[in-house]
């Protein structure tokens, strides 16, 4: 065996690589793609399902989960799975809403603590330690009694508690950029403030804001489906998560599993994937991590 | 003429004088070299004379007038690391544009690869990034070029280069420099006159440290 004449093993950093493998950028925009489509099919769904489904039908209760009812049927014979959808589409529009309102006031805030300063600054970042030492479902409820429950109640209660740690972030991110040399180096080659905000902070605000909504959304969605199901949420005659989940737990008893099952995993699918779509949108937007 | 007349600096009321009454003169073409142990406020006259800083005592004129607020300022800062002073969402040739855009010829001075232009900050070298900072600063519009360290961190040979563009451009087109550095070698190399900056006027008392608790961890 002579060592010497052997060829050398290549140098790779990782398994080879096979025509059919994507690169990370790639798989990062394919899972970004898959989310996108769980959940527009999601909102599609209900609108393609109809609303026969939501009529009340005494032949066919209590059914456990069949070809005709994949999710089952409730005491009164509805469809559990055009409920989950009708719900599902409700509790995101009702979450997309309030988390869209929500990241406007952080966005808006914050900038203003971070421009303004001084007097400005310390009472916003005082209202956002305010809102931080609070718990957060007692807050919710609060403000959502206060509001008159219902579904403005819930969005109103969503949009006032979940902008602060978007505030906080863009506050500091703002203050950051202003300190920055390459920031404070463009007046002096004679550029004005408006044209600075414009070419040098917005687009490093812009990804923390898009990336900040978009997490949001698992949160306003969960809350939605929380404050529903202890009542002071969405009316009880609409198809809300919340409310499936809370009238489900009184058939548990009875064996009725399918009517909490599904849709609870279907709430846990959707807030997942808002979750995935989220990371995954931060990672392409990152110069750092998508050019790196 | 750049000029700082009875300049003083402190970062607080309760903070002593980084320097006070200082007085500075800089000729158009001159090259004058600054040194002082670390911590007497070099970087921070630098900053004070390119108009990052307001000082807390004393006035900068240029030809006896205070320098322009708005528009480009001519007198320049190039600080050490090149890496602070670029956007990092910018291609280099936006970077380079920014300002007023620098003539072939600078560019082909500090031999800057024409390629680089359409890369990110992240995939130019320290000494690489410098040279495009170095070369956004040599225009027409520059009168004066505050050098703090510049070439600090860079190795012989490319120091070498960027002095020498830096060298051959000033004294064409008239262009002050100080010259801000630790390396007496390098300073004696450039500059025909040398400044130490003072000792601090005042030194810390006792009752100052207690009235002002971080001075007591230091920096």
């Amino acid at each position: 065996m002579s060592t010497l004449t052997e060829t050398p093993a290549p140098m790779r950093a990782g398994p080879a690589p096979r025509p059919w493998q994507l690169n990370r950028r790639q798989r990062t925009l394919l899972t970004i793609g898959l989310c996108l489509l769980a959940l527009s099919a999601v909102l599609a769904g209900a609108w393609l399902i109809g609303d026969d489904g939501l009529a009340t039908n005494l032949a066919a209760r209590n059914q456990p989960p069949s070809l005709a009812h994949p999710f089952g049927t409730d005491w009164l014979g509805r469809d559990m799975l055009t409920r989950t959808l009708h719900g599902l589409s409700l509790s995101l529009g009702v979450g997309l809403l309030a988390a869209v309102v929500s990241a406007v006031i952080g966005a808006a805030l914050g900038l203003l603590a971070a421009t303004l300063g001084g007097a400005a600054d310390a009472v916003i970042t005082w209202v956002i330690d305010v809102f931080f030492s609070l718990p957060h479902l007692v807050l919710l409820i609060m403000i959502a009694f206060t509001v008159g429950g219902g579904t403005i109640g819930v969005i109103v209660a969503v949009a006032l508690t979940h902008w602060t740690g978007l505030a906080r972030i863009i506050r500091a991110e703002v203050l950051q950029l202003k300190s920055a040399h390459y920031v404070q180096l463009s007046a002096r080659l004679g550029r004005g403030p408006l044209w600075v905000a414009r070419h040098h902070m917005l687009p490093h605000l812009l990804p923390q804001f898009i990336v900040g909504l978009i997490l949001l959304f698992p949160h306003a969605i969960l809350h939605e489906a929380a404050l529903s199901f202890i009542g002071i949420g969405l009316s009880p005659h609409l198809p809300a998560i919340g409310i499936i989940l809370a009238e489900a737990m009184r058939y548990l008893a009875t064996g009725s599993w399918w009517l909490a099952l599904f849709p609870g995993l279907a709430l846990l699918l959707a807030v997942t994937a808002f979750d995935v779509l989220g990371e995954q949108v931060r990672d392409v937007i990152e110069p750092k991590q998508s050019q790196g | 003429m750049l000029k700082g007349e009875g300049l003083g600096v402190r970062y607080g009321k309760q903070l002593p004088w980084l320097f006070q009454d200082l007085e500075v003169a800089l000729e158009p073409g001159e090259m004058v070299g600054l040194t002082a142990p670390s911590g007497r406020g070099k970087t921070t006259l630098a900053r004070v004379l390119a108009g990052y800083l307001r000082p807390t005592a004393g006035i900068v004129t240029i030809d006896g007038r205070p320098p322009p607020t708005t528009g480009y300022h001519p007198v320049q800062l190039i600080a050490q690391h090149p890496e602070l002073a670029v956007n990092p969402r910018w291609r280099i040739g936006r970077v380079l544009a920014e300002g007023v855009p620098p003539a072939p010829a600078v560019l082909d001075a500090l031999q800057i690869d024409r390629g680089w232009l359409q890369r990110w900050p992240h995939e130019l070298s320290g000494g690489e990034l410098q040279r495009i900072a170095v070369a956004r600063a040599l225009n027409p519009q520059t009168r004066y070029l505050m050098a703090d360290e510049m070439t600090a961190m860079l190795d012989a040979a490319t120091q070498a280069q960027i002095w020498h563009a830096v060298t051959v451009y000033a004294a064409a087109h008239r262009i002050g420099v100080l010259v801000i550095s630790h390396d007496a070698s390098l300073i004696s190399r450039l500059c025909r006159r040398v400044e130490v900056l003072p000792e601090p006027p005042a030194i810390c008392t006792a009752a100052q440290m207690d009235a002002e608790p971080g001075l007591r961890g230091g920096h």
